[in-house]
């Protein structure tokens, strides 16, 4: 196996598949800390790791503290609302000033693309991408693979079918990514207002009928529609939409038998997905938040152990 | 000084641990309340086959678990090429156990510092003991062994090789590697 050069996370497109695999694996061994009784080991001990948000979060900002908490790094949250960004400091500034602190690593989650790379450029901390507008959502898209990998054995020539709001979606941009340089075949799949322009340039094949895609795909990636990103309407209704791709037990009786359905959360239950799909036997939804936590362990651990 | 001197063939490395499991029994007047947990990597395969030894005299098994000690290192920011993280299997309670920690060979001991730290989260055993193949000396803590396959004085420029069928794929022996 390759050694881990990388300081920052910002991207899987700046990732090798040697290295996508890297995490993986070494995820695959932190998943067993915290099945313990003691769920910690001492790996990241006197390491400072900040996370900087300023966009919402439960699920992202939870798994990476415990991540962090896990590997017994000391960790602080940021929040925009509660910080000085609201008194008119720049973010570059903020960033600064945390980093005078002496942090080590920097996460951070912002609403416009691109910011973690800025950060990456003026500070000396690793930086971990958390989520930047439309662009990356790096930890998101290795803890789908790690779920589908540890589910279905493989991702190599698996069908993978990521349906919904494409546009604004950095979870299927960051999945797509990864998806293809690990071999599997892509399918992005939603309304034609919500499919960018071009997407085919990224590898992947285009659909506008979920009912034809469900036919024989193997994982079905469900994204939520991100009504905060949508000035425009896109959309006639959330019931239109609810009836062309929401994916209710009718729909999924079309599909494999063994498919699995996945979402990034937080889900609209009656929008994306049926109550009875979400809860039913396809869905790893919970097991995707249980693996976010070994995959963020493990992007700690490598971004703050190849220094 | 030839490059490589050997120590130990197969027959001398499975008298030995035939003889540590004699010992670990003897100690502990049976294998009541008796657990292994091997050191990755070759301390679990070295833990394997003592349990093998054991289950000959005694006619059963020990629980046996895999201890990876990565996480637990003091050295994580001194190596140059990171250590690979692997996974940890112990699927039995520790509490009260008496628990017999195999590693293959006995250096710093700062190794089996961290693999005390790392049983320490399992739970609270009832005492500890270790097992090695080699005890080359040069230790950099207070830690000593409670068996030992072989007593093997070194110089520090010296490197004490064990080969294992199972991991290795060659035939069994220990040797030195004296440095060119």
């Amino acid at each position: 196996m390759s050694v881990w050069t990388k300081k920052h996370l910002l991207d899987l497109k700046d990732l090798s598949r040697e290295e996508i695999e890297m995490v993986l694996d070494t995820a695959k061994s932190f998943k067993e800390v915290s099945a313990r009784n003691v769920k910690k080991v001492p790996a990241l001990r006197g390491k400072t790791i900040v996370s900087l948000f300023f966009e919402n979060s439960t699920r992202t900002r939870a798994s990476f503290e415990l991540a962090a908490k896990r590997l017994s790094a000391d960790t602080i949250n940021l929040t925009a609302s509660a910080s000085s960004l609201s008194k008119g400091e720049t973010i570059v500034d903020t960033a600064r000033n945390i980093e005078a602190m002496n942090v080590d690593l920097i996460i951070v989650r912002h609403g416009s693309s691109g910011v973690p790379d800025i950060l990456a450029k003026h500070l000396n901390a690793s930086i971990v991408n958390a989520g930047d507008g439309c662009r990356a959502h790096p930890t998101q898209a290795l803890l789908d693979m790690y779920t589908i990998r540890e589910r279905l054995g493989k991702i190599a020539g698996l069908k993978v079918a990521i349906v919904g709001d494409i546009l604004h979606s950095r979870v299927a941009r960051s999945n797509i990514w990864g998806l293809t340089k690990l071999g599997a075949e892509v399918t992005v799949c939603g309304p034609s207002t919500l499919m960018p322009i071009g997407i085919e340039k990224m590898g992947v094949k285009v659909s506008y009928d979920i009912d034809e895609v469900i036919k024989d795909c193997d994982v079905l990636m469900l994204l939520r529609l991100q009504l905060e990103r949508q000035h425009e309407k896109f959309l006639p209704s959330l019931r239109e939409y609810a009836k062309e791709f929401g994916v209710n037990a009718k729909r999924l009786a079309k599909a494999k038998k063994n498919i699995l359905i996945m979402h990034p959360g937080p889900t609209n239950r009656g929008v994306e997905l049926s109550a009875e799909v979400a809860d039913g036997e396809h869905s790893v939804i919970l097991e995707q938040v249980t693996n976010g936590i070994a995959v963020r362990m493990a992007v700690l651990y490598l971004l703050l152990r190849s220094k | 000084m030839p490059e490589n001197t050997k120590i130990m063939d197969k027959e001398a490395m499975g008298r030995a641990l035939m003889r540590i499991a004699h010992e670990i029994l003897e100690k502990n007047k049976g294998s009541q309340g008796l657990c292994l947990v091997g050191i990755r990597t070759r301390g679990v395969y070295l833990a394997e086959r003592i349990n093998a030894c054991i289950k000959s005299i005694e006619g059963k098994e020990l629980p046996l678990g895999i201890l990876d000690i990565t996480l637990y290192r003091d050295d994580l920011t001194m190596v140059d090429t990171q250590p690979i993280v692997k996974e940890t299997l112990i699927d039995f309670d520790l509490s009260d156990k008496k628990v017999v920690l195999i590693d293959d060979v006995l250096f710093t001991g700062r190794t089996v510092r961290a693999a005390l730290n790392a049983l320490n989260d399992f739970g609270r055993p009832a005492g500890i003991q270790l097992a090695v193949l080699i005890d080359r000396g040069h230790r950099e803590l207070p830690i000593r062994a409670d068996f030992v396959g072989k007593n093997l004085p070194t110089s520090l420029d010296q490197n004490v090789k064990v080969v294992l069928k199972d991991v290795d794929d060659k035939e069994d022996e220990v040797y030195i590697k004296n440095r060119a």
